[in-house]
């Protein structure tokens, strides 16, 4: 039925968080941002991890992006144990295998779209001629094709997160992580951006991980809605609207094409 | 990251901060110059010395002298050297020997004496030295005006320019740094010089007892010879552009001729009188004798040939060879000064570097989190400091060589006013151009050290929380 590869239902866990610990010190004071989170993400899944501010979503996220160590347990993605790689391998696990998109875009404002499209092949290492065109390509998929020579600043905040978006799949890793990403934006282009969040877990079975503090926008477009508090995991759902909405979207999808 | 493109980041973020990298540069710069500056003087120093040396043109000459000759010459070889009396004469068979040594195109006698020549019935006293026709092709008689000797036995001579001008009744005006030596030799060429000089001549008695082969002089008699009076017609053929101050060996002399005509001659010699006890007839017993070598990387072979025969030996490569030692430690002590305001740039990077991390914070953290190492981030750095080092060798190496340049015109402005003739003390060669790009560089990198290790370490979680 789905375009992608992967079936989301029946396949061994992406991710795998044991007792997952992260602490801080604070002058005298040891803050727990993430204390004792537990949680298996399947792959091709689309994850909303929700709470309020300080909750630790996003230390969560960061710890799964391979950004952050724990304090103290484990995250398992594709079999290998982040806190287990040296710095020089987590590198290489956020180059391959995860794309990353930010509540504020984070695009350097110095380059072209179309240079901080191709700044993680240069950091891959792909030849030149190759990163020119797989660069265009990605900026086509999200209609940002003619914004190409554009520097971030002369973009609305949408057509940034587009071009995040296109960033962070350049690599083709298999896990996208998004951070509040329509936090800056206007409903309108939230949603904008979330069909394409939707298209490539769909279209290209990618599995994702978004942070949010919105239920509405999470119920929407989220399989499942893992919540957080004070660092702890206090509720795991399946969202059915979620997931009739994507079956709904994937319908169409497959109507256009046929 | 690929080098092409660690360049064209770190070259798009110097232009970010430009004014800030401008400045920093132009720091490097500032150093480098005087790196150059102060090399480049000590290297210029050494070169004048040397030219000073060169001009003399014996690089390929073994000097060799009779170790009882010289008894203030060579000291240190003469104290493990065979008594007086065991050292060996330096008269024909012993030349002939010499220039039979492998590696020796020619050895002839250095015969010098001073005495007196009339030009238009004034007498002017000098000291004349006979050269051999090699001399022709010798780098000292390049700017001969006129022509070399005819023959070599052609009653010619050719006139040091100093000599010229006291014919010419001239005297060195002050300030005029190069003498004309075509306007002094318009007048000169072609006309006549009468030498007056003393004659040996063995008396009869000596030559019914002709025996060439006695060695250590015990017939006194055999010895004895007459000194007479002589005049010879010379021809001016010549007027040599030589330095004498800069000269050693035959061409100190301020009149040259050709060598057999001043062989046949039989000048009393100075050398004369102390052999009368150890000649035994009228061959001629050589004050010295210039041994020339096929190539200048000969020359110390032959010397210690030269010296296992019993006798001293001088040449230039002996005398240079200590002057390049001085220069070598001069050079490191201008090179330690001219890296001073090197060093001082270096802190100029770390600075900008520092403050480049600060204010590229995020940069980093997004970098990072896209999929940048530590290493990536290393070399980020790392290149821009590399940029600004090379960028900074270039226009510092440009810098130095101008100021040399102003300091050398300066310098001879005031050399003029004191009437000395203009000197080059200033040299940037290319070997220099290179090394200081490339010690800038070096450096700069060594500045960058810090700041990209720095930078490596970033966190990225706070480098991204941080606004």
């Amino acid at each position: 039925m789905s375009s992608s590869d992967i079936s989301p239902q029946n396949s061994a866990p992406a991710i795998h968080a044991k007792q997952l610990c992260r602490h801080y010190r604070m002058g005298e004071t040891l803050i727990r941002a993430v204390d004792g989170v537990t949680l298996k993400v399947k792959t091709g899944e689309f994850v909303a991890l929700l709470g309020s501010s300080g909750s630790g979503k996003s230390s969560v996220l960061n710890l799964i992006a391979g950004l952050d160590r724990p304090t103290s347990g484990s995250v398992i993605v594709q079999e290998h144990d982040l806190a287990q790689l040296s710095r020089e391998e987590l590198a290489r696990y956020r180059l391959r295998t995860v794309g990353m998109v930010f509540q504020s875009f984070n695009l350097i404002a110095s380059m072209t779209l179309a240079e901080n499209v191709e700044l993680p092949m240069r950091f891959a290492e792909v030849e030149r001629r190759k990163r020119d065109s797989l660069a265009r390509e990605a900026l086509a998929r999200v209609g940002l094709q003619a914004r190409m020579n554009h520097r971030p600043s002369e973009l609305s905040g949408g057509e940034q997160q587009r071009a995040a978006l296109a960033r962070a799949l350049i690599n083709r890793p298999q896990l996208l992580l998004a951070d509040e990403p329509t936090g800056n934006l206007d409903s309108h282009t939230g949603t904008e951006i979330m069909n394409m969040v939707r298209e490539f877990n769909q279209q290209l079975g990618m599995t994702v991980i978004m942070v949010t503090h919105e239920r509405a926008l999470a119920e929407r477009y989220a399989q499942r809605l893992i919540f957080l508090a004070d660092g702890k995991l206090v509720g795991d759902e399946s969202n059915a609207l979620g997931i009739a909405n994507t079956m709904a979207s994937d319908a169409a999808a497959n109507g256009e094409r046929l | 990251m690929k080098l092409p493109d660690l360049a064209e980041l770190a070259l798009r973020n110097l232009r970010e901060s430009f004014l800030r990298n401008s400045l920093t540069t132009i720091g490097i710069s500032v150093g480098v110059a005087s790196l150059v500056a102060m090399l480049s003087l000590g290297i210029g120093l050494q070169q004048l010395a040397s030219r000073r040396l060169m001009k003399s043109g014996l690089f390929d000459t073994v000097v060799v002298t009779s170790r009882r000759d010289l008894r203030n010459f060579g000291r240190e070889e003469e104290r493990g050297a065979p008594a007086p009396g065991e050292s060996r004469i330096l008269d024909e068979p012993t030349r002939v020997e010499i220039e039979h040594l492998p590696n020796v195109l020619e050895a002839y006698p250095d015969i010098r004496f001073i005495t007196e020549l009339r030009y238009e019935d004034k007498p002017h006293l000098t000291m004349i030295a006979a050269l051999p026709p090699s001399a022709k092709s010798n780098d000292a008689f390049d700017t001969v005006q006129g022509q070399f000797f005819s023959s070599d036995i052609a009653p010619e001579a050719i006139l040091q320019k100093t000599f010229a001008e006291e014919l010419l009744g001239r005297t060195r005006t002050p300030g005029v740094d190069e003498t004309n030596v075509t306007e002094l030799a318009a007048p000169l060429l072609g006309k006549e010089l009468t030498m007056r000089y003393a004659q040996r001549e063995t008396t009869p008695s000596a030559t019914a007892h002709d025996d060439t082969t006695t060695p250590g002089g015990e017939n006194l008699f055999d010895a004895a010879y007459s000194v007479v009076s002589r005049e010879l017609k010379l021809k001016i053929v010549g007027v040599a552009d030589l330095d004498p101050e800069s000269m050693r060996g035959p061409t100190r002399a301020r009149v040259f001729l050709p060598l057999k005509l001043a062989e046949s001659l039989h000048v009393m010699q100075p050398t004369d009188l102390r052999e009368i006890s150890r000649a035994a007839t009228d061959q001629p017993v050589y004050s010295s004798v210039s041994a020339r070598v096929k190539n200048p990387s000969q020359v110390q072979t032959v010397e210690s040939a030269i010296k296992k025969m019993g006798f001293n030996t001088f040449s230039i490569l002996d005398a240079s060879r200590s002057v390049q030692q001085f220069f070598k430690v001069l050079d490191v002590f201008l090179g330690i000064f001219g890296s001073l305001a090197l060093a001082v740039a270096c802190i100029g990077i770390v600075n900008t570097l520092v403050m480049a991390i600060l204010e590229r914070r995020r940069e980093i953290g997004i970098m990072k989190a896209i999929g940048a190492s530590d290493g990536d981030v290393k070399k980020l750095f790392f290149a821009e400091a590399g940029a600004m080092g090379i960028l900074g060798g270039v226009v510092g190496v440009a810098l130095g060589w101008a100021i040399g340049q102003v300091i050398n015109l300066g310098t001879n402005i005031y050399l003029k006013r004191q009437s000395f003739p203009p000197e080059h003390f200033w040299s940037v060669p290319w070997w220099l151009v290179a090394f200081a790009i490339l010690f800038s560089f070096l450096v700069s990198l060594a500045a960058g050290l810090y700041p990209a290790g720095r930078a490596a370490r970033l966190d990225p979680v706070q480098a991204l929380r941080y606004e």
